[in-house]
């Protein structure tokens, strides 16, 4: 679909070629096909323009201008930057000392939390644990049902209480159940909301201060375009995340929304989502993830040569 | 269509980066028509996931007007990029003909945007138009997708034809035509599993489910709508493309407006593409749907 901005670097400076060394006007223009390719990629506005800054402050250094690839160095140094502001991540989760460990996932509609929640009750179980998966989406219909399905499909246990209850009763039972029945992991599928629906975050609110959870996950939809920083900072800032999933990785989107996210959270990214079946969660690897936004299969032979 | 202006023009405001103000605020208060405006106004477009290189020519486009007309009053700026946008989106709502008994209606699209809903949408309103609906669950693959459209069928109050979990789409799709034939139904609208546009085997058996329709009433679908998630970004090109390749798309329905995303990516797609924007979602309910209205939607994004 896109050119890829490895080759489009090759070709901006290949015509550079012969006029000697590389200026600072070369290396503008140069970001600019960076600042292409990171918003062909959906990545935000906002986060490329200060990514190309810094990428630009290296990128007029000696390093780039003095090198007799000056193509590749920048490609360089844009894979590098990507990857540290995507890095330091873990696909850990962290354990509560007193069991159980709470973990909620939460996020738009049809981002994948109810699959995920699935997902990461077969992931843990093949760690040792005996997690407990809890429906708390009483709205969406047959929500409660599509838990129970997955659930069983893993037999893995599904603690439910219909649709007629408020779903901080029912992320409250899931815990005492958990407790009652020695499960070490909850795991609280929400229902999906907007993140400028007042009535529905607040209910997530009272849900996190009910049975305060060790880890509040964003699950968020790779292929989503600019509102991803508008959607991740109202969710981070109205329940404070402590992680993020990025779902619907196994499409051809760039995936761009996972920089956004992570920029404007500083959460880190802690899973992948890699397609419909409950096996496919992996962890999440910042720089496969370079790659992938930057459209550059070849980034790393690249870089090599350089 | 009040109703629809005011709800979407609500949506829309609720965003702090609104489009409508940022292009206020770029034209108020400014002596002249710069290139910086221009950047500007490049911005804004790509914030609302217009995408880069639609941004560039509707921009460039803008440059060339200003020049020819010799404009220079920049709160002028703001209804020539309006016109633009609903130059791009065509000018006639486009409602779906019912000239076949029954018209059969698919719906396609990649996972979570919002299909089933948009059946549910759908259903609600052509039965209240006073048409006689049917309903096929040609999801046979998402854990309780089946009940999912059964709970809507009760709520709305049509029938839905159902095969197991994980038997052939196809299957249910000949046998949902059938039904619709004999029972004298208006419209059946079908709805398939989520699928990513990128699995070849996925969306060969939407082919298939294609084949089979037109087997069991020749020229069937009449109408296959694709759903767009309004969150989605440039991605949304890629299943527009993909989709209308393996299935011939009549239409798309745009999902999710209610949120703060604007759905900027359909003039990327409507700059590419022959079908038109049919209706949009903007919210959960059965009633949350509406006609898709070009020079209305140009005017909710622009103020
Ligand atoms: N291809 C693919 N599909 C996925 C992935 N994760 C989830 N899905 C699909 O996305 C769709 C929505 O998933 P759900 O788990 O129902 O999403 P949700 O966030 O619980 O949705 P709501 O509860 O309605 O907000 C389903 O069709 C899932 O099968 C993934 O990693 N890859
Ligand atoms: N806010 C909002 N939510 C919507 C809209 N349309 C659908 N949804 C929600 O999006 C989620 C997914 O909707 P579905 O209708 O199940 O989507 P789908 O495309 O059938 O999903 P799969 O069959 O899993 O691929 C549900 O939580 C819906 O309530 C809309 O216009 N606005
Ligand atoms: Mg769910
Ligand atoms: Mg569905």
């Amino acid at each position: 679909m896109f050119e890829g901005l490895a080759e489009k670097l090759q070709n901006t400076f290949k015509k550079l070629r012969g006029k000697g060394k590389v200026s600072e006007a070369d290396v503008a223009e140069a970001m600019r096909e960076v600042r292409m390719a990171l918003l062909a990629a959906d990545v935000s506005l906002k986060v490329v323009k200060d990514f190309v800054a810094r990428v630009k402050e290296r990128a007029v250094g000696q390093e780039v201008l003095e090198s007799l690839t000056p193509g590749q160095q920048v490609v360089k140094v844009v894979y590098e930057e990507l990857v540290a502001l995507m890095g330091g991540t873990s696909s850990k989760l962290t354990l509560s000392p007193k069991p159980p460990t709470v973990v909620m996932l939460v996020g738009l509609q049809g981002a994948g939390k109810t699959t995920t929640v699935s997902k990461l009750g077969l992931f843990l179980r093949k760690q040792g644990r005996r997690p407990l998966l809890a429906a708390c989406d009483v709205y969406r219909p047959a929500a409660v049902k599509q838990l129970q399905v997955l659930g069983n499909q893993l037999d893995l246990p599904v603690f439910s209480m219909g649709t007629g209850i408020s779903p901080v009763d029912i992320a409250k039972g899931a815990v005492e159940h958990a407790v009652a029945h020695g499960r070490d992991m909850v795991l609280l599928d929400t229902a999906g909301r907007l993140h400028i629906n007042e009535e529905l975050m607040e209910e997530l609110k009272s849900i996190k201060s009910s049975v305060r959870p060790h880890e509040i996950l964003l699950v968020v939809d790779a292929m989503t375009g600019q509102d991803a920083v508008n959607v991740a900072e109202s969710f981070h800032g109205q329940l404070g995340l402590d992680g993020v999933i990025l779902t619907k990785l196994d499409g051809d989107a760039r995936g761009g929304a996972a920089l956004s996210v992570k920029a404007v959270t500083g959460c880190p990214i802690k899973f992948a989502g890699m397609g419909e079946k409950p096996d496919a969660l992996e962890q999440f690897h910042p720089d496969r993830m370079a790659s992938r936004i930057l459209g550059m299969g070849d980034v790393l032979t690249l870089i090599e040569k350089a | 269509m009040t109703g629809f202006f005011s709800r979407l023009k609500e949506g829309l405001t609720r965003t702090r980066q609104n489009l409508v103000e940022k292009v206020e605020a770029l034209v108020t208060g400014r002596p002249k028509i710069d290139e910086e405006l221009f950047e500007e106004l490049e911005e804004a477009l790509i914030s609302a996931d217009v995408g880069a290189d639609t941004s560039l020519d509707l921009v460039e486009r803008l440059r060339r007007t200003v020049k020819e007309q010799k404009i220079s009053d920049p709160a002028r700026i703001k209804d020539l990029l309006q016109e633009e946008v609903a130059r791009i989106l065509g000018n006639q709502a486009q409602p779906v003909a019912f000239d076949h008994q029954p018209t059969v209606v698919l719906i396609v699209g990649v996972n979570g945007v919002g299909k089933t809903t948009t059946i549910a949408k759908l259903a609600h309103r052509w039965k209240q138009e006073g048409r006689k609906v049917l309903l096929a669950a040609g999801d046979t693959f998402r854990a309780a997708a089946i009940d999912q459209l059964e709970i809507w069928g009760q709520r709305v109050g049509v029938e839905v034809i159902r095969h197991q979990e994980g038997s052939d789409p196809s299957a249910v799709a000949f046998d949902a035509v059938q039904a619709a034939v004999s029972r004298g139904v208006d419209v059946l609208i079908i709805d398939t599993a989520g699928r990513l546009h990128n699995k070849s085997h996925l969306m060969n058996e939407l082919s298939k489910i294609n084949r089979v329709l037109d087997r069991a009433l020749p020229g069937a679908p009449h109408e296959t709508l694709l759903v767009l998630d309004a969150t989605t970004g440039q991605n949304a090109v890629s299943q527009a493309r993909l989709f209308s390749e393996a299935v011939g798309l009549t239409g798309l329905v745009l999902t999710k407006l209610d949120g703060t995303a604007k759905g900027g990516v359909i003039l990327a797609i409507a700059a590419e593409m022959q079908a038109p924007v049919k209706f949009i979602g903007i919210g959960e309910k059965m009633d949350d749907l509406r006609d898709f209205d070009p020079p209305e939607f140009a005017r909710a994004l622009f103020g």
